[in-house]
């Protein structure tokens, strides 16, 4: 097998896995000040690409507005839907369920995924709808030297990239960052201290979910945009949430890099397995690091 | 007493539903009934939301398909062929699930389900997206014909009361009483001496036993092992079933399993709008209807009488 297939398919699976990466990381965020898993991250991504396809090409046609969303604007306007959805239903729902079982909310969540996928299902093609909105600066190939690659997966990977270190840092290095923790840590305390909790957990909410959203916008133009599309990646990120343990921000957003390559991987030497190898990867760790790589079990 | 009450009216029900009513659909019913139960005795007295029972009841199903259609095996054969496959997978699941709590549990039953999933998809057996079809309903013990409906609904009602009995019987024995000591309080229960794990180990082999077989009698009663039934939606459907009529009650999950189940048939015409209303009872269960139609009638009659 020559070297550039087993290089291309590394790229392709590190392309799958920023998305991986994005996604967890919100996940990991919204766990840890809500302690809620939010099942509608899938939808939220899913809801993120529809945004784009519907602000590029049915504006017109769905609600006379003669005016097109390009792909750049989408970036901006996509995560900023998503992230007021998840403010309502942070602050409409989930907000009186924090004092139940955590399930409810994880349960709450899935409902909204049912909701979510089955409104689009009514409008669009389950087997999706490609998106025409690529600009034109990204389209074709770059030369890697020793590889072709095109000019969109690289820009979508190093986007991602970008994105996820940048929440990494503000979390990690900021005054915004340390009062988050200090949320995570002890919300009583922190309230105390004069901060406003509740606010900081329905941003946070909205920020995990933007970023979701903002994830679908990526996706788009390589993935045909499709009702689906949410719900069979999230269970893969849940796997990965259980192997890098949802402790620390940098472990999500490695593990998520991680197991793309991974996958990717699988394709070239053994394709059939490339669906489930994150899974078995999970049994893996929970036989022998039951809490996560990076995690610490509460 | 409720109880009894409630069991009479449940036979009586069954017993005579071949007269007004399409015994394929009811048997349906009771195939979801059962899995509904079987689910809840692992959520609504152990505490252990599971969110992967679909590969139980759909790769039960694929199992009782192949022995029957291929090996020839009679149909109750075939379906304890199912509900031992069911048995096996659920204690290398319950064994792995049980190393993480709560939330994390959820995840990896979802996660884990999702392998069977794929298998089903992808093995050679299994006809694919088509699912496994032209399965045979034979012979009861050599004697009774199954192609038969109403023979092969006693059939099916005779499997759902077993079960439905296995159910009662484990909730209300001293190994219950365990389960729901660790629901309330684990870290008690172990501080009393009790091997959790062990406890939620056996809970959640016996759920997951009693859901295949539920899976493998669904696939005798259709001739058909569908995708759909391995799929998570199929776990999602049986969480709301249980939600709806009301966690942690003996009789909720029949009685959600039915509303659902019906409300599925009402509401097919209407394509993806199923899911939604679906999603949107989800919404609403959990917000405001926690207990159940079977828990708000307890707490009514409780009231009364207090």
């Amino acid at each position: 097998m020559s070297m550039q297939v087993i290089m291309a398919q590394a790229l392709l699976g590190l392309n799958v896995g920023v998305f991986y990466a994005m996604l967890s990381l919100g996940l990991a965020v919204i766990f840890g000040l809500l302690n809620i898993i939010n099942f509608a991250h899938g939808a939220m991504y899913m809801l993120g690409a529809f945004i784009a396809l519907i602000g590029y090409s049915l504006l017109e046609q769905w609600f006379g507005i003669s005016l097109q969303i390009g792909f750049w604007a989408s970036l901006l306007v996509a995560p900023l839907i998503v992230g007021i959805l998840g403010v309502l239903i942070e602050r409409l729902f989930l907000k009186r369920l924090y004092d139940l079982d955590h399930i409810y909310g994880l349960l709450l969540t899935f409902g909204f995924t049912l909701i979510l996928q089955g409104l689009f299902a009514n409008y669009f093609n389950v087997s999706g709808t490609p998106y025409p909105g690529q600009p034109e600066s990204l389209s074709g190939v770059v030369n890697l030297g020793f590889m072709y690659f095109p000019t969109y997966r690289l820009f979508s990977i190093v986007f991602s990239l970008v994105v996820c270190f940048a929440t990494w840092w503000v979390i990690e290095h900021t005054k915004l960052g340390s009062r988050l923790r200090a949320g995570v840590e002890n919300p009583d305390l922190t309230q105390a201290f004069g901060m406003n909790v509740p606010l900081m957990v329905t941003l946070t909410f909205a920020f995990g979910a933007g970023l979701a959203g903002l994830a679908g916008v990526l996706a788009a133009p390589i993935y045909s945009v499709s009702p689906l599309m949410g719900a069979d990646l999230i269970i893969v990120v849940f796997a990965v949430v259980v192997i890098g343990g949802m402790g620390s921000i940098m472990g999500a957003i490695l593990s998520g890099l991680a197991l793309g390559l991974v996958e990717g991987l699988t394709k070239v030497f053994y394709p059939p397995a490339a669906s489930t190898v994150i899974f078995f990867l999970m049994v893996l760790v929970l036989l022998f690091r039951p809490a996560g790589l990076f995690g610490k079990e509460k | 007493m409720t109880n009894r009450i409630l069991f009479i009216i449940m036979l009586v029900a069954g017993l005579t539903a071949p007269l007004f009513a399409y015994p394929v659909f009811v048997m349906d019913l009771l195939c979801f009934a059962l899995f509904a139960c079987a689910f809840n005795l692992l959520l609504g007295y152990a505490g252990l939301l599971s969110f992967g029972h679909a590969a139980f009841f759909g790769g039960a199903a694929y199992i009782t398909g192949y022995v029957t259609k291929e090996w020839g095996f009679g149909p109750l054969l075939g379906i304890l062929a199912g509900a031992a496959f069911a048995m096996v997978i659920g204690t290398v699941f319950g064994f792995l699930a049980i190393r993480r709590q709560g939330i994390y549990f959820a995840m990896v039953t979802l996660a884990l389900a999702q392998i069977i999933y794929f298998l089903a998809l992808q093995m050679p057996f299994t006809g694919g997206e088509n699912g496994l079809q032209g399965i045979p309903r034979g012979q009861l013990f050599g004697l009774i014909d199954l192609n038969d409906s109403l023979a092969m609904y006693y059939f099916v009602f005779a499997i759902f009361l077993i079960g439905f009995g296995i159910i009662y019987r484990t909730i209300n024995s001293p190994f219950g009483e365990v389960l729901q000591a660790i629901r309330e309080n684990e870290s008690r229960a172990l501080s009393l001496g009790y091997d959790v794990d062990h406890f939620k180990l056996l809970a959640f082999v016996i759920s997951a036993t009693l859901a295949g077989l539920a899976g493998a009698t669904k696939a005798i009663i259709f001739q058909f092992a569908a995708l759909t039934n391995a799929h998570w939606q199929t776990s999602g459907e049986v969480i709301l079933m249980t939600l709806v009529g009301g966690l942690g009650t003996v009789f909720g999950p029949v009685l959600g399993a039915i509303t659902v189940g019906a409300l599925n048939h009402e509401l097919s015409a209407f394509g993806s709008w199923v899911q939604v209303i679906l999603g949107t009872i989800f919404v609403v269960c959990v917000m405001v209807f926690r207990r159940g139609i079977i828990g708000e009638l307890q707490r009514l009659v409780s009231r009364k009488s207090g």
